[in-house]
Parts: C-alpha cells; structure tokens; sequence
C-alpha cells in the first residue's frame, strides 16, 4: 500500500485524470467550439452580412459567443463527479480542498478558454475583424476566459446538487462576468482604434490572479453545501 | 450580556422583540418619512435648471442609497450565519433579499421617469444605472437560489457564500462600468468636502435617506417576522399565537 501523494503531485494527477476523461470523450470537447461556430454564424444573418458593420460589433460579439460557451460548459463541470460521489471522496480526502478545486477550474479553462482563444482568430476573420486586432482577441480571450472559469465555477458549485441548475446558473454567474465583457470587449475595440492593449490586459490579468486566489475558497465552500444539502 | 445573544436564538423571543421594535420605528419612520417627503416635494425652490422635475430625488436618492446599503447588510447577514451558525443571521438574510430587491426597482423607475423629461430618454446605458440593474440581477440570484434549494439549511448557506461573493465584486462591477461609459452626474453629497447640493435641498434629502433607512429597517423586522412564523408553524407557541388551541 502506497503512502498518500503531496499536494502537488495529487493536484497535477487530478488536472490528468480531468483531462484523459474530457479527451476520451472528443465530441464533448468540440462541443463549446461548435456552438461558438454556430453562434457566430447567427449574426450575419440577424444584423446583415455588411462586411463593415460585422468588423465593428466583432469585439462584442466574439466575446459575448466566448461567455455563453465558458457559462454552458461550466455547469457540467462538477456534475459527473457528484452523481458518482467521486467529489464526495474528494472531500473527505486529506488533501487541501483549495489545490483540488484549482486542479478542476485549471483542466476547465485549458478545455474550453485556451481552445476558444486558439480558435477565435479563425472566426475572427470570418466577421471581418482586421487582423491587427487578433493578437488582442487571443490575449485578452486567453485572461478573461481563466476569470470567466472561475466564477462559472461558483455558480456551478452552488447548483450541482439541483436539478434544474442550468437557467439559474447564468441568473447568478453572469452579473459577474460583466466586467471581463468590458475589459475583454474593451481590449479588442481600443485595438482596433489603435490605443494601446496592455493596459486592458494588465486589469483582465489582476482580475485572473485575484479570482485564482479567492475563487477557490468560494467553489470549496459551494462544493460543501451541495453535498451536505 | 452573552444573554442577549443566547436569546437571539430563540425563535419566540426575537419574535417579540422585532414586534416591540416595530411597534416603535415603524410610526416614527412614517412620520420621517411623510415629513421629508412633504419638505422636499412641496417646500423647497425649483432647481435653477431641470425646474420641478428635480423633486423625484427625493425618492430616487434615498431608495438607490438604501438598496446598495441593503446589500451589504444581506452580505454582513450572511457572513455572520456562516461563521457563527446564528439561525437570527440567517433569517435577516433571507428576510433581506426582496427588501432591497424592491428599493433598486424603485430607484431604477424612479431613474427612469427623471431621465425622460432631464435627458430626453427613459433609458440610458449610463454606468450607474446599469450597475443599479446588476444590482438587481445579484438581488434576484440570490431569490432564485434560495427558492430552488428543498433544503432550506443548505439555501440559507448557498445564498451566504453567493452575496459574499457579491460583496467583492460590487467594487470591481462597480468600478468597472464606471469606467466604460457615464452620462449620470457624480454624486452631490460627500462625507470630505463641499457638498454640489444647496443646503435647503440638502436637509430634506438627508431626512428622506433616514426614513428611508426607517422603513428598510421595518420592512425587514416584518419581513423576518413572517419568516421566523412560517419556520415554527409546528410549535407550540405559534399555534397559541394564532389563537388554536393546542
């Protein structure tokens, strides 16, 4: 019988195994970047497909679609593993409950954030958006999206237990996101009208450092009173 | 000392007393609040520029003052539940929610029918009123939180760690929105400095907020007066009260 692993080595093993289990099962994660595909589709034919007026809502838009997916995704985060009581034994292990929720909010923002912002550029064109504003797109995707995983994860802790958590989740969740819109948006547009983007970048990199230090706190303390309910 | 807070344990006991405290603030409130009302609404000069449709502020102030302050006290509530497991924490909480639900709807119409006449339009995307919306929504999560959990423990907790989680992002929404676009004018009372508010306006706005606060406080202790009858409709003493006999 094998002694407990550290903390460290028990987190990298659950960033793993949410991995090998999202990967085993592809279409699951496609899925965010299809319904980002589909979505996108959807506005040239509600606002007119005017290359022009495309290029100036794109910000807006790619963010919006970015917010929708990370909010859908986030509410099946906990849900397998609390139906099969492995977030249960979670509990009750010894390991630091802040680590393991980190390890969960971590493979959450490597499977849906960093592939929306590898994928956005393509759709990015596709609306028109010039291409000097990409590298603000990706950048300001890749911080906002890690914010958007935690604070989906509050919401998604706070609803696991309940069966109809999926409208409530986006009543509690997207208040919150509000001001990643704003910056994210923010960072594209004043790329687009050639101001700088670091400053844009620097606020969603607080906001992301700052939501990875007390959002865990948060989902542990959800995650406890789904159990207990 | 320590009795008092072992009695506020007590379902009957603090049943009484919000009912005793009501008993007091609730008509001293009202007279407050009829007299700011009448002071600013009747008695004080037209502003120089927006005339008489200014007046409203002697509604819309108070009521988006209290609703913000409403927050915080369903937050500190919240806070206090959790750590200390007191079942009277709990309570204000919940009793808390549609108080100051209501009060930012009021401020938010309230916003409203002064913007029509003042900048021409029911509606803006200003920063302070969307904030004032987000207000909402976070009043209205956390309704809805509390109304989908059958343990009502478990919801009185959720709800906990929700509006705590609300008290750090306020700032950051706050701010943030701010930021993005403003139209609304900034604030008129300081705490540091001159106030941009004649002082005969000022008084009756400043008495308003007060009763405001009155009413919010009343509103609450019925409020938590219902709700501690509704989780002790199985003793005793509610039967007794309701005048069935036991």
């Amino acid at each position: 019988m094998s002694a407990a692993p550290g903390a460290l080595a028990f987190v990298g093993r659950l960033l793993r195994r949410q991995l090998t289990l999202a990967l085993r099962r592809p279409v699951a994660v496609l899925n965010p970047l299809l319904f980002f595909a589909m979505v996108v589709a959807l506005f040239p034919l509600g606002l007119g497909p005017a290359p022009d007026r495309l290029a100036a809502f794109a910000p807006g838009i790619l963010w919006i679609i970015a917010l929708l997916a990370n909010l859908l995704s986030a509410e099946m985060l906990f849900r397998s593993d609390f139906e099969d009581g492995s977030l249960e034994q979670l509990l009750l292990s010894p390991q630091p409950l802040y680590l393991s929720v980190l390890a969960y909010v971590l493979a959450h923002w490597l499977l849906t954030g960093v592939l929306l912002a590898a994928i956005a550029p393509l759709f990015a064109v596709m609306l028109n958006l010039p291409v000097a504003a990409l590298p603000a797109l990706v950048g300001s995707l890749l911080l906002g999206t890690g914010v958007l995983s935690f604070v989906g994860s509050i919401g998604a802790s706070l609803t696991v237990g309940l069966r109809r958590g999926g409208m409530l989740i986006a009543l509690l969740v997207l208040p919150f996101y509000m001001p990643v819109l704003i910056f994210g948006a923010g960072a594209v547009e004043g790329a687009l009208a050639g101001l700088p983007v670091a400053p844009y970048l620097a606020i969603l990199g607080a906001l992301f450092s700052f939501a990875a230090a007390l959002g865990p706190f948060a989902i542990g303390a959800g995650l406890r009173i789904s159990i207990d309910a | 000392m320590w009795s008092f807070f072992h009695k506020l344990g007590s379902p009957p006991w603090l049943y009484r007393i919000a009912g005793v405290l009501l008993r007091w603030l609730l008509p001293v409130s009202l007279l407050a609040l009829g007299t700011g009302l009448i002071w600013g609404l009747l008695f004080t000069a037209p502003d120089f520029r927006q005339g008489n449709s200014y007046r409203i502020i002697y509604i819309h102030v108070p009521a988006a003052v209290v609703a913000l302050a409403g927050y915080y006290v369903m937050a500190l509530a919240g806070a206090v539940s959790l750590i200390w497991k007191m079942k009277v924490a709990d309570i204000a909480m919940k009793a808390t929610a549609p108080v100051g639900a209501a009060l930012t709807f009021i401020a938010l119409v309230t916003g409203s029918i002064w913007g029509k006449p003042t900048w021409g339009t029911w509606w803006v995307w200003d920063a302070r009123i969307t904030s004032m919306l987000i207000l909402l929504f976070l009043y209205l999560g956390v309704i809805a939180l509390y109304e989908a959990y059958d343990n009502k423990a478990a919801a009185g907790r959720a709800c906990a760690v929700l509006s705590l989680v609300g008290t750090v992002n306020i700032p950051i929404i706050y701010k943030s929105v701010d930021w993005w676009y403003s139209l609304h004018q900034p604030a008129s009372i300081k705490f540091t400095g001159e106030s941009t508010i004649d002082p005969t306006m000022l008084y009756p706005l400043l008495l308003s907020i007060i009763a405001f606060y009155g009413v919010f406080t009343c509103a609450l202790l019925g409020n938590m007066r219902a709700e501690i009858l509704a989780r002790e409709t199985r003793t005793g003493w509610v039967r007794r009260l309701a005048g069935g006999e036991v």
